[in-house]
């Protein structure tokens, strides 16, 4: 064994041109940025304000950006395979077995757990603490630390791309295949570590967010007042708070397996590996209610406010969300109904995820009847949410159908169901991602987004994804496996065909997302938001300045019914001028950043067995917490005359 | 910021806001555990061959770690009343008699471990003992968790006083250190006493 464990030039692929060079790019892309940032002196202000803030406006819009940016890398992924099924008609296509298994485990483990968990994260940690009325959330720093963790883990599964290689195993790592038997490389290894990692934060920042939606609201925000996006947000933290704990044991149980010879899910002494797929579907359904959920709670928000009128059926809402956060952990063995449990066993779990239909389905109807008799305003957020209904309607029917169980014999693993849960995932949690991204933007930077380019990006998006998933519903009813590298049935080829250039017309979604975000920058006087309130909102968060101070509210809001910030501005008093107070807030800290740099660090000497690096960096993170746990001021004050200096300047702005 | 006023001016102290908060946590380490215990009970008869619980566990030597543990429990107790009250005598007294009674815990949780690897009954003999040495070895790493963070509490004490941040992770670390007991009365249970029995 040598200083670097396992690690020598070998694990670079120097004789793979695509990963080296895409890597390349990318590491070019990182070192121009931020050779730029120090040029142009910004690094003490990213320092000081964003990378050690611990203020959840900021965390929030951090989590976003992550999320972005994970989502170009998916989505290069995801056309390569497109790419690839296409051209590989009777031929080997243009990406070897090897780097096609990398490519389709990559995609899926990014876009569940760096796309969808840091953007539905972001969403709620920028927005629940503004609709509550408060000023912050209960633990700022343990949120910091939650988000970088989460960045650890996005950082070490794109260094597999240039330092040795991903899973080949899929995005779930099935043993016997993610055993060291069948899988003797570092592949899941990173896969295992960045998850582990990554969970962790995910699992820091829905204790925070739970901890926060039950214990601290303006006077009067009760229950039954909150907005609905904060009840989704904690059903949706309740899940991660009750599911990941699972995920991290299941994970670190296969990771004995490959470290230390246990016998957990191997093939020999005694071993179970259909426990694995049980106990990773026991986080794994949760998990698909931990994304849609936040995005059913934006749409609520967006519904109500461009049909300007209250959301239909509040209680049945707030009563079906929490009925999918309970049934969302019965179900979860639909996902293999082919094991073999027996007719009784899949006769209950099929029954169980058609009654998660229900719920879904008084969702859909209040959203309608909102709608119904309003005065709808189409701006991007109202058109996502439209989109959003047709299709989320549409995957729902399909599984519905997965979820019978004779059918699923013949749909499993099939293309159908990648046709379904894309439906589902993109047409549920996305689209409410992105409706939530143009709802809030104003809020968090001052000035709205383009709506003209927000639109073409929509309907780029909408169509690209029914050009590039119909198809796949229709291979895999035609019999078509999913996760193919090459075939030669022919009348699967047009649709390969039709669905690759679906593909293309969402990479002209992504690309008008990008100009809009460009142009909006460059056009953000025309596009400024000098009222806080661009959308004639309902909830609190309008009611103060865009972005918000540091401190959200000047003085806690008073709450008295459902729609508070609609009902001060019925009542004619939205802008009182209150009797200012020092305010405390909770003092800046790069325990987070430091913190996941000794993770990282641990992580990566792990994957590659260098045993003093992890003894090392288990030193850093502790004395990181000890030298955090030994300062003696934990806090900020903001002076009365200071507070009421940057509130008048609201006052201001809005008179005119 | 003083305890009553509370978060940024909102209703509940903090107090109230970080103990709430660890307890989730604590829940969140339970459904941890929870996975652990499950998949201990569907590989408990997959002894392939090799030795069962029967064959291998001392209940006098489980025995006195529970009693280690119980013990703790009381001493750790008396140190969070000694912490409120601000004396110093009975603080560091009974946090070092819970950190002995917890280091002699993990000790003979040790010393069980290397005689069954000594004898051939090391983790990646069956699925059964992949099983016990995760369950059990879990617990003890908690401990032994524990135990750092109770040095790290003393030490905190004996530098800044008793603060009302101190006090708060006080709190926090006897709560974690009673969660710790709950699973192993679970844990004495399910493993020990029904793995003698069998």
């Amino acid at each position: 064994m040598t200083v670097f464990g396992e690690l020598s030039w070998s694990a670079i692929p120097f004789d793979q041109p695509i990963p080296l060079v895409a890597s390349a790019i990318v590491a070019l892309t990182i070192f121009g940025v931020l050779i730029w940032v120090v040029v142009k002196g910004w690094m003490p202000y990213l320092w000081r304000e964003w990378i050690t803030s611990v203020d959840h406006k900021r965390i929030g819009v951090m989590y976003c950006l992550l999320a972005m940016v994970m989502l170009l890398r998916g989505f290069i992924d995801a056309i390569m395979m497109r790419a690839q099924q296409a051209i590989a008609f009777r031929s080997d296509g243009y990406l070897p077995p090897e780097h096609y298994d990398q490519i389709f485990s990559a995609h899926g483990t990014l876009m569940i757990f760096f796309v969808a968990m840091p953007f539905v994260a972001g969403l709620m940690n920028f927005v629940v603490p503004l609709q509550l009325g408060a000023r912050d959330v209960a633990f700022p720093t343990l949120n910091s630390v939650g988000f970088w963790l989460t960045a650890s883990g996005a950082l070490l599964v794109n260094l597999s791309l240039v330092v040795g290689e991903f899973a080949r195993t899929g995005w779930l790592v099935y043993p016997p295949l993610s055993e060291l038997t069948y899988s003797p490389g570092v592949g899941v290894d990173y896969y295992l570590w960045a998850i582990e990692i990554g969970g962790v934060g995910s699992l820091l920042s829905g204790i925070n967010l739970v901890t926060t939606i039950l214990k601290i609201h303006a006077p009067g925000m009760t229950y039954s007042r909150m907005p609905m996006f904060c009840w989704t947000a904690l059903a949706s933290n309740l899940l991660i708070v009750a599911a990941f704990p699972v995920l991290t044991a299941t994970l670190a149980m296969l990771l004995l397996d490959r470290y230390l010879g246990f016998h957990f899910f191997t093939n020999e002494a005694g071993g179970n590996m259909m426990m694995f797929v049980n106990l990773v579907w026991a986080w794994g359904h949760p998990e698909v209610y931990i994304l849609v959920l936040p995005a059913f709670g934006v749409y609520s928000e967006v519904v109500s406010t461009f049909s300007r009128k209250p959301l239909f059926g509040y209680r049945s809402m707030v009563a079906a969300t929490m009925a999918i956060c309970v049934l969302s952990f019965t179900v979860w063995l639909h996902h293999f109904f082919t094991m073999g449990a027996g007719a009784d066993v899949n006769a209950i779990f099929g029954i169980a995820s058609m009654i998660i239909a229900v719920p879904t389905g008084v969702k859909i109807f209040n959203w309608l009847f909102t709608m119904y008799g309003g005065r709808i305003v189409f701006t991007p957020p109202m058109l996502w949410s439209i989109g959003f209904m047709v299709t989320f309607a549409i995957g729902g029917m399909t599984g519905v159908l997965l979820a019978v169980p004779p059918a699923d014999f013949l749909l499993h693993n099939s293309l159908f169901l990648v046709a379904h849960f894309h439906n589902v995932l993109i047409g549920g949690m996305l689209f409410g991602a992105f409706a939530g991204y143009t709802y809030w933007f104003p809020k968090a930077f001052g000035f709205r987004l383009h709506d003209g380019l927000g639109k073409a990006a929509f309907w780029c998006w909408l169509i690209g994804f029914y050009v590039a998933f119909v198809p796949l519903y229709v291979v895999g009813l035609m019999g078509m496996t999913r996760r193919m590298q090459h075939y030669d049935v022919p009348e699967w080829r047009p649709w390969l065909l039709i669905a690759a250039g679906g593909a293309v017309i969402i990479l002209a979604g992504i690309i008008l997302q990008a100009v809009q975000l460009a142009v909006s920058i460059r056009h953000r006087e025309a596009l400024r938001d000098t009222t806080g309130d661009p959308w004639d909102g309902r909830s609190l968060e309008w009611s103060i300045p865009s972005p918000p101070p540091a401190f959200n509210f000047a003085m806690p809001p008073r709450v008295h019914g459902p729609d508070a910030w609609w009902d001060m501005k019925r009542r004619g008093r939205p802008y009182e001028t209150p009797a200012y107070a020092d305010i405390e807030m909770p003092r800046n800290s790069p325990t987070g950043f430091i913190c996941a740099f000794f993770a990282s660090a641990m992580g990566f000497a792990l994957i590659w067995h260098i045993w003093w690096l992890v003894a090392l960096a288990a030193v850093g993170a502790y004395a990181t917490f000890v030298v955090f746990a030994w300062r003696d001021r934990d806090e900020d004050v903001i002076p009365a005359a200071e507070v009421a200096r940057i509130d008048r300047t609201r006052g201001e702005a809005r008179a005119s | 910021m003083s305890e009553a006023q509370g978060i940024a001016g909102h209703l509940l102290s903090k107090r109230i806001v970080t103990g709430y908060g660890f307890w989730i946590f604590l829940l969140s380490d339970i459904v941890m555990f929870s996975a652990f215990f499950a998949t201990y009970a569907v590989l408990v008869d997959e002894t392939a061959g090799g030795p069962s619980g029967r064959d291998l566990f001392n209940l006098n030597s489980v025995a006195l770690e529970t009693g280690c543990l119980l013990a703790s429990s009381f001493t750790c107790g008396i140190a969070g009343i000694g912490a409120r009250t601000r004396r110093g005598i009975w603080f560091y007294g009974a946090m070092t008699a819970t950190f002995i009674l917890g280091a002699a815990f993990v000790f003979i949780e040790a010393r069980e471990f290397a005689g069954m690897i000594a004898r051939g009954a090391g983790p990646s003999r069956s699925a059964f003992l992949s099983a016990f040495f995760t369950l059990v070895g879990c617990h003890g790493l908690h401990v032994s968790a524990g135990l750092l963070w109770l040095l790290t509490m003393m030490a905190q004490v004996f530098a800044k006083g008793y603060r009302a941040d101190i006090l708060r992770r006080i709190l926090c670390f006897s709560l974690f250190w009673h969660a710790l007991d709950i699973i192993w009365v679970a844990l004495f249970t399910v493993v020990y006493l029904m793995g003698v029995a069998r």
